[in-house]
């Protein structure tokens, strides 16, 4: 094993993530706040009015990015949930179980968003069209997830079992969109399609792309800050944690 | 400037209940994770002074 | 492949010897289907509609009942840890178990399917394509389903959390099940939903065995 990656195996212990990630938390505060400064300036008072929907088009600077990071954080989740299995460290289990309440948050979002969006656009709270019926079912993957853990005392276990079942989900979340697409081009009629949204203004894009960046940077503060109570939750029985500032304090 | 006066800025052409709606709901769960997460970590430091405070005196009677 | 078959001989003695568990599945699917037109009204245009998806979605809930059992007894008096113990791979004998899981609460409901489907005036071709898929599908559900049954096994509140956990997963057969059925009746050929819904089952059959001993493992440690 080459230096590096001892070097890297290092911060996998929480010992000495912990100090880590409370270093970097603040910054990833600061991101948020400039994105989201940035972003929503651009989205309320740069971006045009839309021709077709008017200024109700403004709730997908909300909405977009939402769905973009529910989707992503259960990639990530799967991915550390992967990790730890394979690897068996600690700090995955417990980064995997703390991504998963801020991506059940985001789903959320997104479906209450895209509930405030559907009632202007197509007269009714709820549409079961394609993209929002998966996000709900992977907002019930992220319950299921959070429940499993929460059922199972022993926390190692609890992270194994929930690691399985992020990869079993991970497999299924593109089977799911795929049979949930298929469904629905089955069923036309009563829906309106989504896809043909008209062609977005550069601005508009921009302001997108900024929010997407601001609640990414979010997530990752939130995460961070879960995960270093997570750590201090399992380990409050060793000698670091007994010795830490805040603790003596 | 696309908005003339405030209000019409709050009125978002009509669609004010929605955009607001979506937005603030967003911004209200974002403030309330971070918080509740810091109630967490309070929570769990809070029991780890208790213990370390026992032990102390557990001590200081051994002695 | 004897230890295999040595499984489901085994699983499917004890599955006659408590009759009665098996029995409530059926009848519970039995009751559930009646129950829909009772709460809808008898116009035979709109049952005929919702009949492949009532019919799949009580199926859904019946296979549900015996999974919590799939493992649980097998756990109490410590037969899972020979299994796992044993030289013969443990995905082996999970396969066996599931496989005498599909044969005692999925074969019965794929036969009892058609006299129900008579319930909703469905014709011979639709109760055909219904019972095909219903053979394709019902192995894909209890395959998945253990997976759920292995990772809640021993955990409290298991039953219900079972439920939560493994109905988001049973979505693309439901979709591509009731979907079959509908296909046909409306003219369009139920080809394209049985072929997707057999690669789903091929697909199970090699990946759900190897997460459900992982799963297994791990709930023994």
């Amino acid at each position: 094993m080459s230096n590096r990656l001892v070097h890297w195996f290092k911060f996998a212990s929480p010992q000495s993530f912990y100090p880590l990630a409370g270093k970097m938390i603040p910054w990833f505060w600061a991101l948020t706040a400039v994105f989201g400064v940035a972003g929503l300036w651009l989205s309320f008072f740069v971006a045009p009015t839309d021709a077709t929907q008017g200024e109700g088009y403004r709730i997908i600077f909300v909405h977009v990015p939402t769905s973009w990071m529910s989707m992503f954080i259960y990639l990530v989740m799967a991915a550390w949930a992967g990790l730890g299995l394979a690897l068996n460290t600690r700090l995955s289990g417990m980064m995997a179980s703390a991504l998963a309440p801020t991506g059940a948050l985001m789903a959320f979002l997104s479906l209450w968003t895209g509930a405030f969006w559907g009632k202007p656009m197509w007269g009714t709270w709820w549409v079961w069209d394609a993209r929002l019926t998966s996000e709900l079912i992977l907002f019930f993957l992220y319950l299921g997830f959070i429940a499993l853990q929460a059922a199972i005392d022993d926390p190692r276990r609890a992270d194994r079992a929930g690691a399985i079942l992020a990869l079993v989900g991970v497999v299924n979340v593109p089977i799911i969109y795929f049979s949930v697409q298929w469904w629905n081009t089955l069923h036309q009629g009563a829906s309106v399609s989504v896809n043909k949204a008209p062609a977005m203004a550069q601005t508009m894009l921009w302001g997108m792309l900024l929010m997407a960046l601001c609640f990414w940077m979010y997530s990752i503060a939130v995460a961070l800050m879960r995960v270093r109570a997570i750590i201090l939750e399992r380990e409050a029985h060793t000698e670091w944690v007994k010795d830490l500032a805040e603790v003596k304090r | 400037m696309i908005w003339n006066s405030p209000a019409e800025f709050f009125a978002m052409g009509g669609y004010g209940l929605y955009v607001w709606g979506s937005f603030g709901v967003c911004a209200v769960a974002m403030v309330l994770e971070p918080i509740l997460v810091g109630r967490r970590r309070n929570e769990i430091l809070g029991s780890l002074r208790r213990e370390r405070i026992a032990e102390e005196l557990e001590e200081k009677e051994a002695n | 492949m004897k230890a295999l078959l040595a499984v489901i001989r085994r699983d499917l003695l004890l599955a006659a010897r408590r009759k009665s568990e098996v029995l409530t599945a059926l009848f519970f699917f039995v009751i559930v289907t009646s129950l829909f037109p009772l709460g809808i009204g008898p116009e035979p245009a709109l049952l005929k509609k919702i009949a492949p998806g009532v019919l799949w979605v009580a199926a859904l809930l019946a296979t549900m009942l015996g999974l919590n059992r799939l493992f649980a007894a097998d756990h109490a008096d410590g037969t899972l840890e020979q299994m796992v113990l044993s030289p013969t791979p443990l995905g082996l004998l999970v396969g066996g178990k599931v496989a005498a899981h599909w044969l005692v609460s999925g074969l019965p409901l794929v036969l009892l399917a058609p006299v129900l489907g008579l319930q909703f005036d469905l014709d011979a071709g639709a109760l055909g394509v219904l019972m095909i898929a219903l053979l394709l599908g019902t192995p894909l559900l209890s395959l998945i389903g253990a997976i759920g049954a292995a990772l809640t096994l021993g955990v409290r509140g298991g039953g219900v959390l079972l439920s939560l956990l493994v109905l988001p997963l049973y979505v693309p057969a439901l979709i591509f099940g009731a979907g079959a059925v509908e296909a046909h009746i409306s003219g369009l050929g139920a080809g394209g939903h049985l072929s997707l819904l057999a690669a789903l089952l091929a697909l199970a059959v090699f990946f759900a065995p190897w997460a459900t001993t992982a799963a297994l493992r791990i709930a023994l440690e």
